[in-house]
């Protein structure tokens, strides 16, 4: 046992102290951090504006596109030709024409630029049109528009939990959706990154010959477990440094954010919040929305937190031993990186399948698909992760977490099969039916 | 005093037997050759004892215990496919592979620096592996497998890579430990080093022991009562010795090989060839462990 431990600090130490460590650790953060603040950034500020030309023919829309930040229209009786001429010649950006049209049957209506204009552009000039011929005809047929308006309706529908200690609790969708989102994608992500690492650390040592020496002195087994270990530690590591300087990154960048007084939409709110930024900052918001402040402490509110925190971990560790595991039997059964991965393929694919379930997850998060995607071991800590915020009945999680014990205790058995005897094969062309002999044979 | 004994050891992979019911017994303090063609079960037979790989049948026994992990730590072995973590520093790396061993900390530190010294790499302590020339990292790899001061020392072909001044720095070494009371098995088919560092052999050809016991004892029993004569004259085949060549040296001598028929011993085949020739120089031809080696194992395959 004691030289697990001398394993396990080796593998954790001569990665830690590894330059490019440092750097990731270092510069993730900042260029995660960096990243959301240039969307929010990008998000306030908008495109630049564009000046249109506007050759209104019918004489219908005179008053209907006025200037914004975005668009900058001036109605023009030049002939359709000068005008195209005027854009071509780069005066103008687009050039807008409404031929002379019949309310009943508006077609003709051309949008003329040098380049493909974005489709939001298109769109809200096509929806400006359309509302101006609703009115005409709302005026035709002698509605009053004001009285339109009032029959309008707007109901927001609040969700809530019914608990049986009788309690209720305020639910949000979106909230959960988020944390679910993040979480499962850093566990997938995880799992990716350190069982890569796990399977090239092994390859390493088959490749440098140092096995046999290390073997002489330790069971295979250990070596093995030692590996997985140590190199879990390393991500534990990385992935607390990362929270923590995430955290103060994105608060300062947040906090310069705050300043300019923008909006936020929800979605920039979503993202703040999938970030972690503590709850007083969010005081600071600007406060000219306040009920997606509401929301936004209901959506934390309804979140069982210590259990997604707790969740987490488990699936992000059990998840990372089931397949790292696997990825140091690939490892120790080829002799270099290159032939792994005909064998990486199938390992990868229940958790790439995992990942793509997720939106069919989202839909029900109780439901049968659900249920048993996260009771398979394979799939269980990226489609767990997904169902936990949106609570869980706990005999639930309990037995995933359970069959995810045992499927890491079988992976981690079938793989120390292989590695004990793939790690002193060179040469020897491998494919499945020779894993299965090894997985089969005796010391 | 055996500190070795190989009992009735057996080992089939999948497709072919890599030992077949091998024994021996390794004496304490020896250099043991174990010599054999590629592919003859060395390597194997290496390999159950320092239980990496586990027999089907039989036994090993150091100092009279069955080799258990335990006490695989009091063997030191250096394999042939020499390799250590190439990014590591020199003396990170000693240090880990000897605790390993068992070793403790302020031991190994200790150990590693004298051993360092010994073998002239005190300098090299701070560098990574990948940095040092082979030779450089194969003597590092020499000090790993005996740092922990094992009873034991396997050395599978010790001497590749090595130039020849580190080779004799190495084989001195290598008789140092046994004086100081360890015991080494060789492992190799440079029957050269075998002649001047054995004092032991076992042959093992095709999974099989085919020969094995003192040095001098194996060579004594393949005499085959030739002898190398220098002389004036001419020699022919006669009843008494048979010419098995000859050729002129270049002081104008001729020196012969005969094969003794007389079964009266060297005295009676020089009275022979007395009659003959003129003798300058008479002496028995002691055949090489390479010769025994060669016969030995082109025989196996002639059966």
């Amino acid at each position: 046992m004691n030289n697990i431990g001398l394993i396990i600090a080796r593998e954790y130490l001569s990665r830690v102290k590894k330059k490019s460590f440092i750097i990731m650790t270092l510069l993730a953060p900042l260029l995660f951090g960096g990243f959301m603040f240039v969307v929010a950034w990008t998000a306030t500020k908008g495109s630049d504006t564009k000046n249109v030309q506007v050759v209104d023919e019918s004489g219908l829309f005179a008053e209907v596109f006025v200037d914004s930040d975005d668009n900058q229209f001036d109605y023009t009786d030049v002939s359709l030709e000068d005008a195209k001429a005027s854009v071509l010649s780069g005066e103008y950006d687009g050039l807008l024409y409404i031929p002379s049209l019949d309310v009943d049957s508006p077609n003709g209506v051309i949008y003329y630029a040098p380049n493909n204009p974005s489709i939001g552009m298109v769109s809200g000039l096509s929806r400006k049109i359309e509302a101006e011929i609703e009115n005409i005809k709302l005026t035709r047929s002698g509605i009053d528009k004001e009285v339109l308006e009032s029959l309008k309706a707007d109901v927001d529908i609040n969700t809530i939990n019914l608990t049986e200690s009788g309690g209720e609790k305020e639910s949000s969708s979106i909230g959960a959706t988020a944390v679910g989102y993040v979480a499962a994608f850093l566990i997938y992500m995880f799992i990716f990154v350190y069982g890569a690492m796990c399977m090239r650390g092994v390859v390493e040592e088959k490749t440098s010959r140092i096995i046999e020496v290390v073997i002489a002195s330790v069971k295979p087994f250990q070596l093995m477990m030692g590996k997985v270990v140590g190199i879990a530690s390393v991500g534990l590591t990385q992935f607390l440094l990362w929270i923590i300087l995430t955290i103060t990154i994105s608060t300062v960048a947040g906090a310069a954010f705050m300043d300019t007084k923008a909006d936020l939409d929800k979605q920039q709110i979503e993202q703040m919040e999938a970030m972690d930024i503590p709850q007083g900052d969010m005081q600071d918001l600007p406060q000219n929305d306040p009920n997606i402040m509401e929301k936004l402490s209901t959506a934390v509110d309804s979140i069982n937190i210590p259990m997604v925190v707790v969740a987490f971990l488990f699936y992000f560790l059990t998840g990372y031993l089931l397949y790292g595991a696997l990825f140091a039997a690939i490892g120790s059964a080829v002799d270099s990186d290159a032939d792994a991965q005909q064998f990486m393929f199938p390992v990868t694919i229940p958790l790439i399948f995992a990942i793509v379930m997720l939106s069919a997850v989202l839909n029900d998060p109780n439901g049968s698909l659900a249920f048993w995607l996260s009771m398979v071991p394979f799939t269980s800590p990226v489609i767990m992760m997904m169902r936990v915020p949106f609570g869980v009945p706990v005999w639930e999680l309990a037995l995933s977490m359970v069959l995810m014990v045992g499927g890491f205790l079988f992976t981690i058995w079938l793989a120390s099969r292989i590695y004990r005897i793939g790690i002193l094969m060179h040469g020897t062309k491998v494919n499945y039916k020779t894993l299965g002999k090894w997985i089969m044979m005796k010391n | 005093m055996e500190l070795l004994r190989i009992d009735d050891i057996s080992k089939s992979y999948s497709n072919h037997q890599a030992l077949s019911n091998v024994s021996m017994t390794i004496p304490k303090g020896s250099i043991f050759g174990l010599l054999g063609p590629n592919g003859a079960g060395k390597t194997t037979l290496i390999r159950i004892i320092t239980r990496i790989i586990e027999q089907d049948s039989g036994t090993a026994f150091l100092n009279g215990d069955e080799i258990t992990p335990e006490l695989v730590r009091k063997i030191g072995y250096l394999p042939e496919e020499r390799g250590l973590y190439k990014k590591m520093k020199v003396g990170e790396q000693l240090l880990y592979l000897a605790r390993l061993k068992g070793l403790s900390r302020p031991e190994a530190v200790s150990r590693i620096k004298s051993w360092l010294k010994r073998l002239d790499l005190t300098e090299w302590h701070g560098k990574a592996i990948e940095d040092l020339s082979k030779g450089m990292a194969q003597k590092v790899q020499f000090i790993a497998t005996v740092l922990h001061e094992p009873d034991l020392i396997i050395l599978d072909e010790p001497f590749s890579g090595f130039d020849p001044v580190n080779a004799n720095l190495i084989k001195d070494e290598i008789f140092k430990l046994r004086d100081d009371g360890a015991t080494v098995i060789f492992s190799t088919h440079r029957m050269e080093s075998v002649e001047e560092l054995c004092d032991h052999i076992a042959l093992i050809n095709k999974s099989e022991k085919i020969l094995d016991g003192k040095k001098l004892d194996i060579k004594n029993d393949h005499k085959d009562g030739t002898f190398v004569v220098i002389h004036e004259g001419t020699l022919a085949t006669s009843e008494h010795y048979e010419l098995l060549g000859s050729e002129r040296t270049e002081i104008g001598l001729t020196e012969s090989v005969v094969k003794d028929k007389t079964d009266g011993g060297p005295n009676n085949l020089v009275k022979e060839l007395i009659k003959d020739v003129e003798i300058h120089s008479f002496i028995e031809k002691v055949p090489t462990i390479n010769e025994i080696f060669i016969s030995k194992v082109k025989g196996g395959s002639h059966e």
